[in-house]
């Protein structure tokens, strides 16, 4: 990873990773940001506490036999650990190496994604969800320096950069940033100027894409 | 009057904190001697609590229990990697849950597995082991501030943790805005943060 990490999960979409209530799309980009973002993960442990605490206070009437959870053959076991006793060490390695990581667990190899064109300077591939999940998730590519049309956003919306660099009304989103918002947000995104931009957006809906972009085609039109 | 003698109870509760340390020794018995008679006492305080979350986030009978019994194999398993000393048993214990819960609904995705324990994982890199206090006691302060929470912070905190719901549906659900859900959540987080500052 290089630079540094400024934008983050707003803590409502933390609380809601924590609780496991996040959704497929938008849960494997607030993933993907963690793993990159020290700042988070940090918060993420305060968080996860609220789930202890609830889950301390859930009554526990009724019988269950502790003999049947245990494997017949008490042999598959995770041995003790180094320092520490976190699974930390050797896993890190699989954290720090940022947008590829992701990218190959969802099935992508970065280098050779199968863009489908959508307008000039913008393409996209779609990523395939679980059958019946609601939402959105997709690579977007736009060329440098490319202007998107001023758009808003149905429910909440996750874009995080994997290269190059966007900018908008609030600021410059490079590798490792992510971009928190829902419906009430606007925004106009500017793809950097040398780099361009390739990032993954999920969305809690179904996003109208050619929409947005077909805007781009008709600038006589108005919009 | 009722939660402010409660929480005074919870703050103050050498009881609580005792109960939950031999919480641990169980855990490093489990670790070091396979001990199924440690197992089964740690299962008698958790597995119930796990099948009654798995129920709340809507799991029928069966599959909550299943899913309890296999939070709490994962715990038999997993034992050597929890940190006695400073890890919160409860929190652990919920965020295995948490993972199974979702992998039993995205079953036919593999690509979707999170990695375990993202934040755990790390961030015991992050923090050097003494001078960070101890998780146990960020939990008991956890538990005070969310005793103390307004109902209708409270509320939405619980139908995100207990019944899975996301922030749209629960906005939905009590028809308020995406936002004001969104804001409720921010201002409960809030409480959370400063109280666990204050702890540094």
């Amino acid at each position: 990873m290089t630079g540094k990490i400024e934008h983050h999960l707003d803590a409502a979409t933390l609380m809601a990773f924590s609780a496991g209530c996040l959704g497929e799309p938008l849960s494997a980009v607030a993933a993907a940001h963690l793993e990159m973002c020290a700042h988070c993960r940090a918060e993420l442990v305060d968080i996860d506490l609220i789930g202890g605490v609830l889950l301390e206070g859930m009554p526990a009437s009724g019988v269950l036999n502790a003999q049947a959870a245990l494997p017949a053959m008490p042999g598959d076991v995770v041995p003790m650990s180094g320092r520490n006793g976190g699974p930390g060490g050797k896993d890190k390695a699989r954290y720090s190496d940022g947008p590829q990581s992701f990218a190959a667990r969802i099935g992508v190899d970065l280098a050779h994604v199968p863009w489908r064109r959508l307008g000039p300077g913008v393409w996209h591939y779609r990523v395939k969800l679980s059958p019946g999940v609601k939402g959105d998730l997709r690579l977007l590519k736009i060329a440098a320096g490319k202007r998107m049309p001023e758009h808003g956003h149905g429910g909440s919306e996750l874009t995080l950069v994997l290269d190059g660099a966007y900018r908008d009304e609030r600021g410059e989103y490079r590798c490792g940033d992510i971009q928190d918002v829902d419906e009430a947000d606007e925004h106009q995104p500017v793809a950097d100027p040398q780099l361009g931009c390739v990032c993954i957006i999920a969305s809690e809906q179904r996003v109208r894409y050619k929409g947005i972009v077909n805007r781009l085609l008709q600038p006589l039109i108005g919009i | 009057m009722v939660r402010a003698l409660q929480v005074r109870r919870l703050l103050s509760a050498p009881l609580e904190i005792q109960s939950r340390a031999s919480m641990s020794d169980l855990l490093s018995r489990i670790a070091r001697e396979r001990s199924e008679a440690a197992f089964g006492e740690l299962f008698q305080r958790y597995a119930l609590k796990v099948k009654a979350y798995m129920l709340r986030q809507g799991a029928d009978s069966a599959t909550a229990e299943e899913l309890a019994q296999e939070t709490l194999l994962v715990v038999w398993r997993k034992a050597a990697l929890y940190s006695a000393e400073k890890g919160s048993l409860s929190t652990w214990i919920f965020t295995i849950a948490r993972n199974l819960r979702i992998d039993r609904l995205r079953k036919e995705s593999a690509w979707q597995e999170l990695p375990d324990n993202i934040a755990e994982t790390l961030v015991s890199d992050d923090q050097a082991p003494d001078e960070a206090v101890s998780d146990r006691q960020r939990e008991v302060r956890v538990r005070a501030v969310l005793a103390e929470l307004s109902a209708e912070q409270r509320q939405v905190v619980e139908m995100a943790y207990v019944e899975g719901l996301s922030h749209s549906e629960i906005s939905e659900r009590l028809g308020l805005p995406l936002g004001t859900v969104k804001s409720r959540m921010r201002l409960a987080y809030q409480k959370v943060r400063t109280a666990l500052e204050e702890l540094k």
